[in-house]
């Protein structure tokens, strides 16, 4: 319980950190870096010590430096200087960051990265695990099926996937661009093992973290919703884009309390 | 050229186990050996290359030096935002590889040929260019890439075998290497040439042995300021490539000039775009270099 207690304070500190920064910076992404906060708390926390994270969704990269400052990778200076002029912290995640293996921020970049990190861990006979944060929408790219066959064919166990699955995308909601569902079939119809969780409860990510693939790459669909935390950003394309007014922000973190 | 590039490769890997080979299903005929050789050092990843690029971007980041080997176009163009993402921005040491300079695979026709390649690969700040003009050329540049591992593009002539220099050179960014120093009047006049092209030079152009001839291996962005103090030594410069002369070597060098200050004539001898829509062997569509 107190595990849990722990989450919950740090993913509430991040979100109302998100919030305030992107109202400061006027910087958009806000709802897709509220999704992800949970997931990335729970990895951070238990299962990053020797292993490798790649934020292929580079544009909820200001949930990733809250993290970071939290872990003091950086600064709180440094943190509150995201999207300035001269900050080393620009709106899409960069491995000029203290504590980033990868930038990103064209889709469909992380999981070829990632694919080619957990294959260099099995020629070296190491067991570092290598876990990579996607899109929904995303998975529109063709790399991603790509990279499925390869990582899938050689057998990388040692490769995790989490899928932030908030069911919106840029402009319209996932299943009006591209329908991606059945999501799971696809995943096992290439030969990885899935598991289904609720991708803000800290049980089930903390779960299916610990499971243990063996000869295939392992696929987490986390249902998110997009912009969690804040009612009035929660399930809206708007807040893809838009960063919070004053009044706004007050709001949300209120309800954040 | 390929043959020799795996050969290179061969031998640097018996040394170097942290070298990968990644290919994109081609290479029929040249990369068997390499895989024979090295089965954990060799993937041929499938008909990916996108992918394949970022493969090598996560294989270089733990300490690889990946090579990454196909046709020009598809290990360039195909995956041209992987390359300057994913290898250039993060400066990793992967070596993109490039067969079929100009239009070496011939009436194979224009998806196969390399017409524009300089001028993507030249245009991403860490990327060194190395296109060899003859086999000793090749194996100092392969040496010179194994001891000096970085963001590079190989391109190599498909089949030629040519050799020009009796001993291999010696070869680093932006240096011109000597090939024919001639003692005549004309001293102020010289061909220069990046490539494999160097053939069809010396059998087009040099019959009469009457100007200098210098080739330059490798070169891109960073090495433009060493370029200055060698063009200033020449009235005039006929600069020679199987490219487009738009974005090419000889624009390159154009741009490596003080514009205001620079009195030489650099000229270009590059093909015509009228060959997009030309069909036939490597020589005859060479006829369209002007």
């Amino acid at each position: 319980m107190l595990i849990k207690k722990n989450y919950k304070n740090l993913s509430r500190h991040i979100r109302k950190q998100i919030l305030k920064i992107s109202n400061s910076a006027k910087s958009s992404h806000v709802g897709s870096s509220l999704s992800i906060v949970d997931i990335l708390v729970v990895l951070y926390k238990r299962f990053l010590k020797k292993n490798i994270f790649i934020l292929s969704k580079g544009h909820a990269c200001l949930a990733y430096y809250c993290l970071l400052e939290q872990f003091s990778y950086i600064t709180n200076k440094v943190l509150k200087s995201y999207g300035k002029n001269n900050t080393i912290l620009l709106s899409h995640v960069s491995h000029k960051v203290p504590g980033v293996e990868f930038s990103t921020g064209s889709l469909g970049h992380g999981l070829p990265f990632a694919v080619g990190r957990a294959l260099a861990e099995k020629i070296n006979k190491k067991n570092r695990k290598i876990y990579v944060l996607m899109s929904d929408g995303e998975l529109n790219e063709g790399t991603t099926w790509e990279s499925l066959l390869f990582a899938t064919f050689h057998k990388l166990d040692n490769l995790t996937i989490i899928i932030d699955y908030n069911k919106i995308q840029s402009l319209d909601f996932t299943k009006n661009v591209l329908q991606l569902e059945p999501l799971n079939k696809k995943f096992i119809s290439f030969g990885c093992n899935v598991r289904i969780i609720n991708g803000h409860n800290y049980f089930q990510i903390h779960k299916s973290l610990s499971f243990k693939s063996k000869n295939r790459p392992y696929v987490i669909i986390a249902n998110t919703i997009k912009g969690k935390g804040v009612k009035f950003m929660e399930n809206s394309i708007l807040w893809h884009y838009k960063s919070p007014s004053n009044q706004e922000l007050a709001d949300a973190i209120k309800e954040l309390r | 050229m390929r043959n020799i590039f795996i050969d290179e490769l061969i031998s640097a890997t018996k040394k170097n186990k942290n070298i990968i080979l990644l290919v994109n299903d081609l290479g029929f005929g040249v990369v068997e050996e390499f895989c024979r050789k090295f089965p954990n050092n060799y993937f041929n990843v499938g008909i990916s290359e996108q992918s394949m690029i970022g493969y090598a971007a996560g294989l270089a980041a733990a300490g690889k030096h990946v090579f990454v080997y196909s046709i020009a176009n598809f290990s360039t163009f195909r995956c041209a935002e992987q390359i300057r993402n994913d290898i250039d921005y993060h400066n990793l040491p992967v070596t993109v590889v490039s067969v079929g300079a100009g239009v070496g695979y011939g009436n194979l026709g224009y998806t196969h040929h390399a017409l524009q390649d300089y001028a993507l690969m030249r245009s991403f700040p860490n990327m060194l260019i190395v296109s060899p003009g003859d086999i000793m050329e090749l194996r100092s540049c392969i040496r010179y890439l194994i001891k000096n591992p970085q963001p590079s593009y190989l391109r190599l002539d498909k089949s030629s075998k040519y050799k020009i220099h009796s001993k291999i050179p010696k070869v680093s960014p932006g240096k011109w290497i000597k090939v024919f120093k001639n003692n005549n009047k004309d001293k102020k006049v010289t061909y220069l040439t990046t490539g494999a092209i160097i053939n069809h030079v010396e059998k087009k152009f040099f019959k009469k042995n009457k100007y200098s001839l210098y080739s330059v291996p490798i070169w891109g962005m960073k090495s433009k300021k060493k370029q200055n103090s060698l063009i200033k030594k020449y009235k005039k410069i006929i600069v020679v490539e199987d490219h487009f002369q738009d974005g090419g070597f000889q624009s390159w060098l154009n741009e490596s000039t003080n514009n205001k200050n620079c009195k030489t004539n650099i000229v270009s001898k590059s093909i015509s775009s009228s060959v997009v829509n030309k069909v036939g062997s490597q020589d005859y569509l060479m006829r369209l270099l002007k």
